[in-house]
């Protein structure tokens, strides 16, 4: 068996994904590249007597230093050298997708082009001469329909063809024209003289076009003072001839290198003309109709996400509540076993609990994947754009924004459709301040418990609300401290529309439920049990449940941080439900439960807020559902921040950011409140 | 060279056409912008400007959708011919 490596790379919207995805089906591995937050995915395929491991690079129009993206996937061709790189391009793009192509045939990749989506180019009149343009651009090519699962075959034979072919060298390159060569070989021969360990890396043309394009990090790495001085004459000689940049000029020849290789190869039989994609786009980007359609498409994806997800969640629910109570039956009846109490209450009440979200989750992610695959996706963020814009953040922030009301864990997900890294750690930072599922059933609880009917409704909308705009103050306030600077002007692809296909949609579902199940396993089972023991440990002799809490860890923690939640108006037991609600903001509830010992707080509800109201002003409980809205997400939403960022320290900056945040306005309010009242 | 005079591409209508000249911009965008086809000379035709907001340009046969500033910070000349062809440079 032959081992062999296939780097996938192309521009965004070139398909690049579902052919990935036809290539590895659901053996893929998602991993982070290192020291940085875009993920690496890749996949291994048999092929005969290969074993060709696939790798998904970044979807990039460039290979410029000018984003982390591009500069992941230069390097990793740098660095990996890959057998093949396989350059996806969208048919019916042609001349755009190749400027890539260009820059992958500078650096002397072995490339194999995959025109994809080669149906819609012929539905638009494009009549391509593969032999003669094969030819021009000195890399094989080969016809592909990703979506419809064409080609697989001859992509396949291709990438073991040149793999096993000798390398030949190339026999033309771009000419960027009389002016700028003579700058390049200036520098290419200073560059063979001074700089022989680069040169071997990189090649001594490629580090003189990178050098005149003034790229960051190939200057850096510049030692040779005699280089830069070089440097710095041709590019001021050349600004002064054309008026413009180097980068900039040069990227017009490529362009036109591009050109002039199509005008042979590639006619056009029937004119472009306005087709079904512009008039949808009329419709969905609308400066009235817009942001309804975007409003209504979202309150479907909730609607139909929590309707659909409802049965299988009920179904789970009873699975998981038999099962308890079979396990309980192997005990005598009122035993007080510890092992049956961990297993029943601990385990199984916590990542049972957890895991009947999984459908629910399952589904809401199908739907945003279909949102994303059809092209929608792009048109909501260009919607969005106009408002977000006016706090600092891309259009597309909104997206894991109204997921997060779901639940936190696939809203940090979600902001992986962010490329900006400034503005996807921004929205990860607030996404815990939109009120998530979980912590509804705090709200429920205290409405109901201290406020008079009529107002309840009002009460929850209005802690939505507050979150909202303690969201959007959060997002200007880091945007002028820590993640300052300019925001990004909005440019966008817009994509054509396309419908998605079952395969790429199911294993978009099932990647991420699979991650959602792992950390059920894992996470939530350690946490659970290292609650359940809090809870029941140690234990005074025989005595009531009352005792037993206050003897317990963590009610000595919560005796313990009594002083400092005092002046929020919260006494040691709240403290101890606050504790547990940071492994599951739904814990709350039940610690309140068994603080007030009333048992299951599923039936015997309507006495534990009798309770509550006895014991507590309605400013209390004010305040506990405005610290719970803000402070410290759950153990699952740190991970995920963990996991996203790829650092311990935005974790922990989220973790005590958002605590001390509840802190500062939970006392205000109380202090004024109780001032008032 | 620049036979027409220059304005920016905010000023073009709907399905009219205009080349690009220069643009307006710190390295870094003109860059990203260079590399979605957006380099001087090249065509641009205007699928969509919608006053004010959505402003969708097509150049080299895909579609790039643009905040107002930037549209504001691309220059153009106008097209002697409006009805020209698509079919060049393609």
């Amino acid at each position: 068996m032959k081992k062999l490596t296939a780097a996938l790379a192309g521009n965004p919207n070139s398909g690049k994904t579902t052919i990935f995805n036809l290539l590895t089906g659901s053996h893929q591995h998602v991993g982070n590249y290192p020291g940085v937050t875009v993920e690496q995915k890749y996949g291994v395929f048999r092929y005969g007597d290969y074993e060709i491991t696939f790798v998904d690079l970044p979807g990039t129009y460039s290979l410029s230093a000018f984003s982390e993206e591009e500069l992941i996937t230069r390097n990793y061709i740098i660095n990996e050298k890959p057998d093949v790189v396989v350059d996806i391009i969208d048919a019916s793009g042609i001349e755009r997708n190749l400027y890539l192509s260009m820059q992958l045939m500078e650096m002397d990749a072995p490339l194999l082009l995959v025109f994809n989506m080669s149906d819609i180019a012929e539905q638009r009149g494009f009549v391509f001469d593969i032999k003669q343009l094969s030819v021009l651009l000195e890399s094989p090519i080969i016809q592909m329909v990703g979506n419809k699962g064409q080609g697989k075959q001859l992509l396949l034979d291709a990438v073991i063809e040149i793999a096993e072919k000798p390398k030949e060298p190339r026999l033309h390159k771009i000419n960027y024209g009389d002016e700028i060569e003579q700058e390049l070989e200036k520098i290419e021969k200073t560059l063979i003289v001074e700089e022989s360990a680069l040169v071997q890396k990189y090649q001594a043309r490629w580090l003189a076009i990178k050098l005149l394009e003034q790229d960051d990090e190939i200057t850096k790495s510049i030692t040779s003072g005699r280089i830069f001085a070089i440097v710095t004459s041709s590019v001021a000689h050349l600004k002064s001839i054309f008026r413009e940049n180097p980068d900039i000029v040069m990227a017009g020849r490529r362009y036109g290198y591009i050109s002039g290789a199509c005008q042979e190869t590639i006619k056009t039989t029937a004119e472009l003309q306005h087709n079904y994609s512009d008039m949808i786009d009329a419709i969905v980007t609308h400066r009235i109709i817009g942001l309804p359609l975007f409003l209504f498409l979202m309150y479907l994806t909730f609607f139909l996400t929590f309707k659909l997800g409802h049965y299988p969640m009920s179904w789970l629910e009873h699975t998981f509540d038999w099962l308890g109570i079979t396990i309980t039956g192997f005990w005598p009846e009122g035993s007080t076993n510890w092992l049956k109490s961990l297993i029943v209450d601990g385990i199984i009440g916590g990542v049972g609990g957890v895991i009947v979200f999984l459908p629910t989750i399952l589904i809401l992610f199908m739907m945003i994947a279909f949102l994303e695959d059809s092209g929608y996706m792009a048109r909501a963020a260009f919607v969005m754009d106009r408002i977000m814009h006016k706090i600092g953040l891309h259009g597309k922030s909104f997206i894991p924004m109204v997921i997060g009301f779901g639940c936190s864990v696939p809203a940090i997900m979600a902001t992986r459709i962010l490329e900006n890294k400034r503005n996807r750690l921004v929205t990860i930072m607030v996404i815990p301040l939109m009120s998530c599922g979980a912590k509804l059933t705090i709200y429920t609880l205290i409405a109901q418990a201290f406020f008079p009917e009529k107002l309840q409704p009002w009460m929850m909308w209005l802690i939505y609300i507050i979150g909202i705009i303690l969201a959007v103050i959060s997002i200007k306030l880091l945007r002028l401290t820590i993640f300052k600077g300019k925001s990004i002007p909005f440019v966008m692809e817009l994509p054509p529309y396309r419908w998605p296909t079952f395969k790429s949609i199911s294993i978009h579902m099932w990647q991420r439920g699979w991650m959602y199940l792992r950390k059920a396993g894992t996470l939530i089972l350690g946490a659970s049990i290292i609650l359940w023991f809090a809870v029941s440990y140690p234990k005074p002799d025989a005595s009531s449940q009352k005792m037993n809490l206050e003897y317990s860890i963590i009610g000595r923690f919560g005796k313990a941080i009594e002083p400092a939640i005092k002046p929020l108006g919260f006494d040691w037991k709240i403290g101890t439900a606050l504790i547990g609600a940071t492994i599951a903001k739904e814990l709350f509830v039940s610690q309140m439960a068994i603080a007030y010992s009333v048992g299951d707080s599923k039936h015997d509800d309507m006495s534990l807020r009798e309770k509550l109201r006895a014991h507590y002003t309605p400013l209390t409980g004010f305040c506990i559902m405005l610290f719970c809205l803000i402070y410290a997400p759950c153990v699952a939403t740190i991970a995920m921040t963990k996991q996203e960022t790829n650092s311990w320290g935005w974790a922990l900056f989220q973790f005590f950011g958002l605590t001390i945040f509840a802190f500062i306005i939970t006392l205000v309010v109380f202090q004024i409140g109780s001032l008032l009242s | 060279m620049k036979q027409k005079e220059i304005q920016p591409l905010s000023k073009i209508g709907s399905r009219k056409k205009a080349k690009l000249v220069t643009i307006e911009a710190g390295r870094g965008l003109y860059n990203r912008l260079a590399s979605m086809g957006l380099v001087s000379d090249v065509e641009i035709t205007v699928v969509s400007n919608g006053h004010p907001g959505p402003f969708v340009i097509n150049v080299k046969g895909s579609k790039v959708m643009l905040g107002r500033g930037m549209a504001n910070k691309i220059l153009v000349s106008g097209c002697d011919d409006e009805k020209a062809n698509s079919g060049s440079g393609r």
